[in-house]
């Protein structure tokens, strides 16, 4: 069989082309835009754009679980991050880090080495796309027939996971839900503690008379 | 198709995931670039699972278990960040600096933020006070 040539795009290359651009172009807003949540909504665009090019590919299966977990869920707990760390709703000026164009440099290295290699490999390999690759009873039967075990492993994982998330961002107090401590409420107890340290050195300090020097006897005496 | 398409698709995509996590300062969108690079891997994956046509979906399988790690990922991760935020009010990656090695002689952490360490044992160092003046 001769491998058909890139001059003449079949129909279904033509629509992968042209949702890979749609892809890119939303991923590459999505790093450089300086409105936070307008990156979280540009993600949605590229990871649905690749949710299309799975069903290109016949994956139709992980197609649908890349649009329920990833689009569904990762996107609203990104969005969550940037509203409980109150990301501010226009644009911020500090988005991009001082090493903007050594990032530059290194992407664009990355991707010119990534893409001559992968068009040099695989520049003749072709995909039949004759018959569905991953439908759901396909991809389920091996799931669960030979991929049971790192299935289960992984349920355990997410599981622990996200307990792991819930004991790492709850708030520790002991008795009653607390707020998060304001500056001068962190800096009291310090400021006490320093104090009382002072005074008790103080009071070592008169009760061994031969220490004259007492550097936090003005603080204690101002008790 | 030819698999040059999945295949130079999920290489720029690699890329500009890769830009985005060393040009971001803030944390989550730092981690909005690596949901990207996770994508990138994810579509090479059924690209050529498609293209040996694996019996066993082992590509497929694969992706699947990428998706939930990476969802495992994006709640740790995001449980951190908002920790960060809590005890240094900001999610600056490049702001956290206490661990960076300094040369002899330049002044540490403690100098640069003296509101860190006590902040850092905030949440727990509050309660004492907050006791004793609800009781004075």
């Amino acid at each position: 069989m001769n491998a058909p040539g890139f001059l003449s795009p079949t129909g279904v290359e033509i629509v992968f082309l042209l949702t890979g651009l749609v892809t890119v172009g939303a991923a590459l807003v999505a790093v450089t835009t300086r409105q936070l949540v307008h990156a979280a909504l540009w993600l949605v665009v590229a990871l649905g754009g690749i949710a299309v090019e799975y069903l290109l590919l016949t994956a139709e299966f992980v197609a649908w679980v890349q649009v329920l977990i990833y689009v569904g869920s990762v996107v609203v707990l990104l969005l969550f991050g940037l509203m409980l760390t109150r990301a501010p709703i226009g644009r911020s000026p500090d988005a991009d880090s001082g090493n903007r164009p050594v990032a530059l440099a290194v992407a664009l290295a990355s991707a010119a080495t990534l893409v001559t290699l992968v068009v040099d490999a695989f520049r003749t390999a072709w995909i039949e796309l004759d018959r569905p690759q991953g439908d759901t009873q396909t991809v389920g039967e091996a799931l669960f027939r030979h991929w049971v075990l790192p299935f289960e492993a992984l349920s355990l994982l997410l599981l622990a996971a996200l307990v792991g998330a819930i004991v790492v961002s709850r708030r520790t107090t002991p008795d009653g839900p607390a707020g998060t401590p304001a500056p001068e409420a962190v800096a009291a107890p310090e400021a006490r503690k320093a104090q009382d340290a002072q005074a008790q050195d103080a009071q070592d300090a008169q009760e061994a008379p031969g220490a004259s020097d007492v550097p936090g006897a003005p603080e204690a005496e101002e008790r | 198709m030819h698999l040059v398409y999945p295949a130079v698709l999920a290489a720029l995509l690699f890329s500009i995931g890769l830009y985005g996590v060393l040009a971001r300062r803030n944390a989550v969108l730092v981690l909005i670039s690596v949901e990207l690079m996770l994508n990138a891997v994810n579509l090479n994956l059924v690209a050529f699972d498609v293209w040996l046509r694996d019996t066993l979906r082992a590509g497929q399988s694969l992706t699947l278990f990428t998706i939930a790690v990476a969802a495992a990922e994006i709640g740790i991760g995001l449980a951190i960040v908002l920790l960060v935020y809590r005890n240094r009010a900001g999610s600056h990656i490049d702001a956290l600096r206490d661990l960076a090695e300094r040369p002899a002689g330049a002044p540490g952490p403690a100098a640069d933020q003296p509101g860190a360490g006590a902040a850092a044992s905030g949440t727990g160092a509050a309660r004492p006070g907050q006791q004793a003046e609800a009781t004075a």
